[in-house]
This record gives structure tokens, sequence and C-alpha cells, in this order.
């Protein structure tokens, strides 16, 4: 087992060799209908490399829909998003990275088998395995099975996915649920780092997370403020 | 890609292996029903060595409708699909995956322990080898079209029922030639016959089983 290393990461940025391609997004009138209901339309928003937009809103506003939406995991109903930059070839979704509120974890699986299976599953090296436990500090529960986790230890683990493998965009959903104050700061951490790499951040949010370079969409009212 | 494929294969036999309720439990019911026949029947040997293809094809085709339920719902309760249908591996070889991995723990184990109940039947000599073999092939069917019924009703709760009623009637072209390869030892040619044509039923299923599911899979996620 690996000693656990202080910090948020326990890496300096100078250790992480990555680096995303240029890439925005945008979105214009961006509707979303889900079980023939109108959940949000009229959306507009635009995201480029190192920001990070902040969705905010009632519940039921639609955060989640926007995120599953924008992961391909729901059809766009209206409007239209446009993606430019980021690896060749490439369509949006194979170019983001999905945490939402199912946490996608086996609980029969332990914590080392559950990240090994990510990476060999999206193409990770070791290193971003390495990364990922120290990042979310997860070396001490290397093999303990799932089933055993916290909700708060669940949630790092489920996060650590973004780390195994290399996708300049996060679509977070309330990614703080379930933290506790430190891990939230390593979270933040973890995602101003990826900011720095040039990488895209979109996150749903009751929570206040003190991000640098972000960008507010609060559903419901329908504008961006920056 | 070969990476991400192999290592969702690796994944769900180890699932189903440590959870169980997978391949255990399947063959287990394999076991039960095929045992409880001969009491239902009586001790006449020549009529169960006659009925045994049937009833074994019967058996094991009810025995892997019992797992089917579980082939996609676990995954779609967790998250886990969505995170499936994000991979640079297309859902269709996720799908591809799963059904393999089902075959793994579910239809080969059938397929082996389906000899041994041979004998309890008094399935003749003859019969042991056309029998397998016919299983060996046509097992994979019942997984391929199987998972296209799982893919349809994964958002339903509980829908191991509703999907073996969809599964059934297409299970059935399976059930007349694997029964056909073993007790048609009278008719010159027509055990081959019979296996090509199973082979024929599987090699459709492959075309279609992995393309139906992963559609079903995509229109149940954007619900």
């Amino acid at each position: 087992m690996r000693p656990a290393r202080d910090g948020a990461g326990g890496l300096t940025k100078s250790e992480i060799k990555r680096h995303f391609a240029p890439l925005s997004l945008s979105a214009k009138g961006l509707a979303c209908q889900r079980g023939g209901r109108t959940v949000f339309r009229d959306v507009e928003f635009t995201v480029e490399s190192g920001e990070a937009l902040i969705v905010t809103g009632a519940n039921g506003a639609g955060k989640s829909s926007l995120l599953r939406l924008l992961a391909g995991l729901v059809d766009v109903a209206g409007g239209s998003l446009s993606f430019d930059g980021g690896a060749d070839d490439a369509v949006l979704c194979e170019q983001a990275h999905y945490v939402g509120h199912l946490d996608a974890l086996k609980a029969a699986m332990t914590v080392r088998q559950t990240l090994q299976f990510w990476s060999d599953f999206f193409g990770g090296d070791v290193a971003g395995a390495d990364y990922a436990l120290e990042a979310f500090n997860l070396a001490g529960l290397v093999d303990l099975p799932v089933a055993y986790l916290s909700a708060g230890q669940r949630r790092r683990l489920s996060l650590s996915r973004l780390l195994v493998s290399e996708r300049p965009l996060w679509l977070l959903d309330e990614p703080g649920v379930a933290l506790d104050v430190a891990s939230l700061e390593r979270l933040v951490g973890v995602i101003e780092a990826h900011q720095a790499q040039g990488g895209v951040v979109i996150a749903t949010t009751h929570q206040v997370l003190n991000l640098a370079h972000s960008k507010l969409l609060e559903l419901g009212s329908l504008k961006v403020t920056a | 890609m070969k990476r991400a494929f192999f290592s969702l294969v690796r994944r769900d036999v180890a699932l189903a292996v440590q959870i169980g309720g997978g391949g255990g439990m399947a063959v287990f019911f394999f076991f039960v029903t095929v045992t409880l026949m001969p009491l239902g029947i009586g001790p006449n040997l020549n009529l169960l060595g006659q009925i045994a293809p049937g009833l074994l094809w019967v058996a094991l085709l009810l025995s892997s409708l019992l797992t089917l339920d579980r082939l996609f719902q676990a995954d779609f309760e967790d998250g886990t699909l969505d995170v499936l249908s994000m991979g640079s591996l297309p859902l269709e070889l996720a799908v591809v995956a799963k059904i393999l991995s089902h075959w793994l723990t579910t239809g080969l184990p059938l397929v082996i322990a389906a000899p041994i109940l041979g004998l309890l039947l008094n399935l003749e000599e003859h019969q042991f080898m056309p029998l397998v073999l016919a299983m060996l092939i046509g097992s994979p069917a019942l997984s391929l079209m199987g998972a296209i019924g799982a893919a349809l009703t994964v958002s339903v709760r509980r829908g191991g029922l509703l999907a073996s009623l969809l599964v059934m009637p297409f299970y059935i072209p399976v059930l007349i030639f694997g029964v056909a390869t073993a007790s048609a030892g009278a008719m010159p040619g027509a055990t081959a016959q019979a296996t090509a044509l199973l082979g024929a039923v599987t090699l459709v299923s492959i075309v279609v089983g992995p393309w139906a599911s992963a559609a079903a899979l995509r229109a149940n996620l954007k619900a």
C-alpha cells in the first residue's frame, strides 16, 4: 500500500503532464424534454478552456437534465449545442466524464478493482489511478470492498473516475454532496488543477464552491453572469 | 478498445461469481427441475429416455431465463450504464461483452451440467454428443436474444417476468432445432440438418441481438 501524502492531490501541478487542446462549448436556445414535459428551454452559455460553469437553480429546474443532455444521455429537444476543439474526431460524450447522483459502484468490488476497471475501460494508465487514489485520499481504503464505504467515501471513489483517464470536460452533478470540509477542499483543488490544464468543468451545486474563473448559470431565471 | 472490452467481460464474470445469483443459481435450478422430472413421470426408463432431450432443453431454456433480469438491470440502477455508454467502446460492443459474460457464467455451466443430468434421465449413449454439441451451438442464442428482452425491460421493476414473456417466443426455434438434433437419430442426416439450422439461429441472433439490445438500452436511458 502506498503511503498517503498530504494536501489536495499530494502532487504538485508540475508533476502532472496532461494538457488539453483548447476547446469551447456553447449552447444557444437549448431546450430539454423529459417524459413529454419541457424541463428547460432557451438556455444559453459558453464555456472555454480553463473555465468552470456553476449551474444553480431550484429543485426540478433541470440541473441534472442539463448535465445528462451534455453527456449525451438525453436528446436535445431544441436549440443547438456546439463543441469546438478538444481531441480530434471524438464526439462530445467521448470527451466528457459524467459523475451523477448514481455512483456506478459495485458493492462486491474493492476500491482497487473499481479503479482498475475504470482505468481499463477508459484507457487510463497506472499513474492516473495512483493520482486518483491520492487526490481523493483513498489510499488507505484500496483493499476494502465498496460495500463497507461510507457515503462520503463512496462519493470520493465515484469522483476519482475523473482522474483515472484524461478527458477535458467534466460534468459533475452535485459533486460536493456527502463530502466533509477537508474532502470538499480536495475536490476544489482537483477541479482547479483540471482548469489549470485547460479542462472545462460544468457542475451543479447548492453548496458554495470557491472556484477561480467560474461563471454562474441559474436555471429557471435563464441568464449567465460572469 | 480490446482492453475496455475484456475488462468489462472480466468484471461481469467476477461479479457473477462473487455475488452468486448468476450461473450458480441457474445450474442449481437446472438440477432441481431435471431431478424432479423422473419423480413426476415415474420409473419408466424407456419413456424417460425418449423425452430426455426435450426435458433437458426445456430446463435449459427456463434456467437461462431465470438469470436474464439481472443482465442489465443492476448496471442500469446504479448508474454504471451511464458510464458504459460514454466510453470509447460503442455501446453495442459493451452489450456484446455483457452477453459474453452472461453466457460464460450461465450458458456454459448449464451445457457442462447437461450430460450429467442426461444420465439421470436415461439419455441414450449415442445422444450425448449431439446433445452437448447442439447446446454449445444453441445456448449463445439464448443469451443473445434474452439480452433484447432484458434491455427492453431494464427500467421496469421486477421486469424479469415481462422479459421472459417477451423472449420466450424467440426461444422456440432454438428449442425445436435443439431437440431435433438429439432425437432425430433414426433419420440419417437429420442431426446434421438440425445442427446447421440451430447454428443459423445463433448467427442471426449474433447479428440482431447486440444492436437491438443497445438500441433498447439507449431508449431506456434517454427516457
